[in-house]
């Protein structure tokens, strides 16, 4: 078990191919070993959401996750849906609403709010709060970023998208 | 927003056109944090960079009978294991005490325990390898002979002469007593109704969402030592590692980029902290710790432990007569140092009947050691337990004498036109707000609606309630709060600002952030004064080699210490700019103004100069300037009150609820906070630090709370366990102001993030109560579990 193993996978659409141990997570995989270090740990034990990141388009939390369970993989992190663009409107959102203050919680609660953003175009404010009540955010008070979240459904829709 | 008078009599300079005070502009630099790019310490990496963990004790109290750790040496990537003993040779051993809080004792506390550990937690041994995983694999190799001690955790037990003492020299386990006796309490309490009750608040924590980390780099080439720390106090901190490592300050630089949560958790300096500075300088590389969240639960400070009885007179026209107290808190088995952790109970003492004008008071507040992790400042320091119990206490008169809950306020609350005046414990208050604050609170929430709304529910067996609470703030603390007491914890704040050589500006300021927005309102205040659009100015921060000496942000000064140095700092280059300007254009700087980045005409705003022209003049042409003139392109200002030792301030919050009387459960339906935090320089900002603050405060009356077993075992050290507010209990939170500018500073700025924390529980409490009148049950515990809700109502 103490050997390392080969692992191919797809990290913000570049192909990886690496060496690790079978007991590394993939968060730490993408923070250590790729310095991907927008995906943080708040917990490590599944709780704080701090480490979501997209895996073959559904959100997971990568401190519960081997990277070798990631094998052939596509993997997302923030700094890939920042780069790609597809957040954009999301963060100006957060940007305008302050709905973030120390910024520790904002990757995984990026990368929740867009998964809920795929799957109902304009849900109300209950159910933004039900859907972000596994990312545990310290600092804000959730009301901003549920007021975030709420404008950028709406201006969606408005756009059609 | 009620502004209930005009800062001042002549134009001030925040009052400039384009001025950015008083604006919801979004912070600079935000961008960073939302793509995932911001630096947190625990992303930092260094060459040559090591990792320790610490193998802490199991035991709440034990000796340390041997440690071996052959094996674990031995182990694939280990470079060191430290004991207690070895590392005591690089750093001496600290006492928590302030000479100002008398009497307050502890005992010396090594940053790796040697021989004895007095809670479980306390780092036995240190495990330096190349990895985290590395060191965690080589910890299980270590064995540790304990001989198991006698654990004092019940801080009232602690007391008992019985009791084991936890530090045989200090004699016995109370660490400090403080008691105060104003106006006459017995003669008021003789002829009113008394009302009496037991207050008690569960021990939390701050759950900051990164954990504490530091990367220690001690370069023997240099001898110098870079502390990367998430930190509230980087000067503090360097003071501190110099002081007990042996180096002068000069040889410590602390910086501090992003910080992932603070709320008085990263204001401390902790032993494991000390240990990694230390193990740095001792293995000659840089060394990094980041607290996992096991033990962040364990080590990090816990925050509240008190029990206080408490005891109000009140009159049947709803005159409160007197206030008494008599608290007990449990502080751990050290005094946390710097700050000492017997501040909270004094600030208790402080603030308890705070808004009231009465002014019989007597109070007496014990602070205990206990087998358990250390105890110290959080978020709203003694707030909380102060307003809880003002707040409960006066809710309890008025259910006594069938007054509604806003008239005996209304009675009773200094009036606004009483300032300035001094509370019974001796606080100096400027100018508070408490009657606008209160009429406003009633106006928003609409009082008499939710009234008959909740008796309308209430016949349909819906059970929901409202809660209000009155408190004071204690804000911008001058050196009256450490300073005094001989700890080497700056009050004063400072901010340099420079002109660069294309017209804009660096700012270098003392303060610190933490996500509230520090370096928004630098800049907004900068830009301000000076004329120069926002997106010109840069603010530097959290570094000791390139900052002013300073305070950092801690107990709500970032705005009100540091904004107004910013203030003053901004001022003074204004004026050089506008000398230099005078001497270009062969004019007076009474004739110019800067506005939108360049010398205007200040009679009719015809554009003169602009300040990227004028800099290149300065720095690349001075041969062209008259002669005898040396431009300064650069004005450093320093500030703290001086009248005040604190700028109190003060807010009202409401609650309302609803009580599943069948299985317990609360849920919140809405709040609303009314504070007064004088000059308002980004409204969005100062809300969200008040919802969060709030939501703290929410956490603290429903869920929080470090449960330990009567062995001192923590059982509850994970967030799976220990439940904080998520976005789903959560309600919306609406917030009001009253502005009473300072008078102590230009900017008139006092801060706003303790507010929401200090009030948030007791509105809670009291809406509960108030919910739950018709069943005559009364609770005075937090945080208000199911549990606590059910055995209240006999239910079990
Ligand atoms: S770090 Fe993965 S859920 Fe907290
Ligand atoms: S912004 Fe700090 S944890 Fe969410």
């Amino acid at each position: 078990m103490n050997a390392p193993v080969p692992v191919s996978l797809l990290v913000n659409g570049e192909p990886i191919d690496a060496f690790v141990l079978p007991r590394l997570n993939l968060a730490d995989f993408l923070r250590e070993n790729l310095k991907l270090t927008g995906t943080h740990v708040g917990c490590e034990h599944g709780v704080c959401g701090a480490c979501t990141v997209r895996l073959d388009g559904e959100i997971v939390r990568s401190c519960l996750m081997l990277t070798v369970q990631a094998q052939g993989a596509s993997v997302e992190t923030i700094e890939g849906l920042s780069d790609s663009g597809e957040i954009a409107d999301l963060q100006a959102a957060f940007r305008e609403r302050n709905a973030l203050q120390c910024g520790y919680c904002t990757p995984g609660m990026l990368i929740t709010a867009q998964d809920l953003l795929k799957h109902v175009s304009v849900p109300d404010r209950r159910a933004i709060r039900e859907h972000l009540s596994g990312n545990y955010c310290r600092c804000t008070g959730y009301q901003a970023i549920v007021d975030a979240v709420e404008a950028t459904a709406k201006m969606r829709a408005e756009r059609g998208v | 927003m009620t502004v209930t008078r005009a800062p001042a009599d002549t134009l001030s300079v925040l009052d400039r056109p384009n001025s950015y005070i008083g604006k919801t502009v979004p912070r600079p630099n935000l961008d960073r944090l939302l793509q995932g790019r911001g630096q947190y310490v625990s992303d930092l990496e260094l060459p040559r960079m090591a990792h320790v963990v610490f193998l802490r004790s199991p035991h709440a109290h034990a000796k340390i009978a041997a440690i071996d750790a052959d094996a674990a040496t031995r182990m694939p990537g280990v470079i060191s294991i430290v004991t207690g003993r070895e590392l005591e040779a690089v750093i001496t051993p600290w006492v928590g005490v302030l000479s100002h809080l008398k009497g307050l004792k502890s005992a010396p506390q090594h940053a790796i325990a040697v021989d004895r550990v007095c809670w479980q937690g306390e780092a036995v041994a240190a495990i330096v390898a190349t990895s985290r995983a590395a060191a965690e694999d080589a910890m299980e190799h270590i064995s540790v002979d304990y001989e198991e001690l006698e654990a004092v955790t019940d801080m009232r037990a602690a007391l008992d002469p019985a009791a084991s003492v936890i530090h045989a020299a200090l004699g016995d386990n109370l660490a400090f007593e403080r008691t105060l006796d104003a106006g006459d309490v017995d003669l008021a309490l003789s002829g009113s109704e008394l009302v009496e009750a037991d207050f008690v608040f569960g021990r939390h924590t701050g759950v900051t969402l990164e954990p504490r980390a530091v990367v220690a780099d001690w370069n023997p080439a240099e001898a110098r030592l870079t502390i990367y720390q998430g930190t509230q106090a980087p000067h503090m901190v360097q003071n501190i590692a110099a002081l007990h490592l042996g180096l002068r300050e000069a040889q410590v630089r602390v910086v501090c980029k992003d910080v992932g949560g603070s709320f008085g958790i990263k204001v401390h300096i902790y032993a494991d902290e000390m240990a990694t500075y230390a193990l740095s300088k001792l293995l000659r590389r840089p060394v990094k710790f980041v607290a996992d969240r096991v033990e962040s639960f364990n080590t990090d400070i816990h925050a509240r432990d008190h029990r206080c009885r408490g005891r109000i007179g009140v009159r049947p026209d709803g005159t409160i007569t007197a206030f008494e107290i008599d608290d007990l808190t449990g502080i751990g088995p050290y005094s946390m140092y710097p700050r000492t952790s017997a501040i909270e109970a004094n600030q208790v003492v402080n603030l308890v009947g705070g808004p009231y004008a009465t002014a019989n008071y007597r109070a007496r507040a014990r602070v205990v050691f206990q087998n358990k992790n250390v105890m110290c400042q959080y978020r709203a320091v003694g707030h909380p337990i102060a307003c809880s119990v003002t707040e409960g206490l006066v809710d309890l008169a008025a259910a006594k004498i069938g007054m509604d809950p806003v008239e005996i306020r209304r009675r009773n609350l200094i009036a606004d036109d009483a300032y300035p005046c001094a509370s019974p414990s001796g606080m100096k208050f400027e100018r508070l707000s408490h009657h606008a604050s209160l009429t406003k609170l009633l106006q928003m929430m609409d009082y008499d609606a939710l009234r008959a709304e909740q008796a309308a529910l209430r016949a349909r067996n819906v059970h929901r309630g409202i809660g209000i609470a009155s408190f004071i703030e204690v804000t911008n603390p001058s050196a009256a709060f450490y300073g005094v007491g001989g700890a080497k914890i700056s009050s004063q704040d400072g901010v340099a600002v420079r002109l660069d050589a294309q017209g804009s500006v660096i700012c270098q300021t003392s303060i610190t952030e933490q996500g509230q927005g520090s370096e928004s309102l630098t800049a907004q205040i900068v830009g301000s004064v000076l004329g120069v659009s926002m997106e010109r100015v840069r603010v530097t921060l959290g570094d000791t080699d390139n900052t002013p000496y300073g305070g950092g942000t801690w107990a709500s000064r970032g705005a009100g210490i540091g904004g107004e140095a910013a203030l003053q700092a901004a001022k003074a280059l204004r004026e050089n700019i506008l000398n230099v300007a005078a001497a270009i254009l062969q004019s007076t700087p009474a004739e110019l103004d800067i506005v939108d980045n360049g010398v205007v005409n200040a009679a009719d705003g015809a554009p003169r100069i602009d300040l990227n022209e004028l800099a290149r003049i300065v720095y690349f042409r001075p041969d062209t300037l008259p002669p005898g003139i040396q431009p300064e392109l650069m004005a450093t200002r320093h500030f703290v009150p001086r009248q005040y030792p604190f700028a109190f301030t003060n807010g009202v919050q409401a609650s309302w609820l609803e009580v599943d009387t069948e299985t317990g459960f609360v849920q919140l339906l809405k709040h609303w906070v009314v504070e007064d935090c004088g000059t308002i320089i980004n409204p969005q900002l100062v809300d969200e630090q008040i919802r969060g603050g709030v939501v703290q405060g929410l956490g603290a009356a429903l869920f929080e709370k470090c449960i330990y077993d009567e062995r001192g075992q923590l059982t509850n050290a994970n967030m799976a366990d220990y439940l904080v507010p998520m976005s789903g209990e959560m309600p919306d939170i609406e917030i009001g102001h009253v502005v009473s500018p300072t008078q102590e500073s230009e900017l008139g700025a006092k801060g706003a993030g303790e507010a929401g924390t200090a009030g948030a529980a007791a509105a809670v409490a009291n809406a509960v109560n108030d919910a739950l009148r018709p069943f005559g049950a009364t609770i005075t515990e937090i945080p208000l579990t199911p549990q606590v809700i059910l055995t209240a109502l006999g239910r079990i």
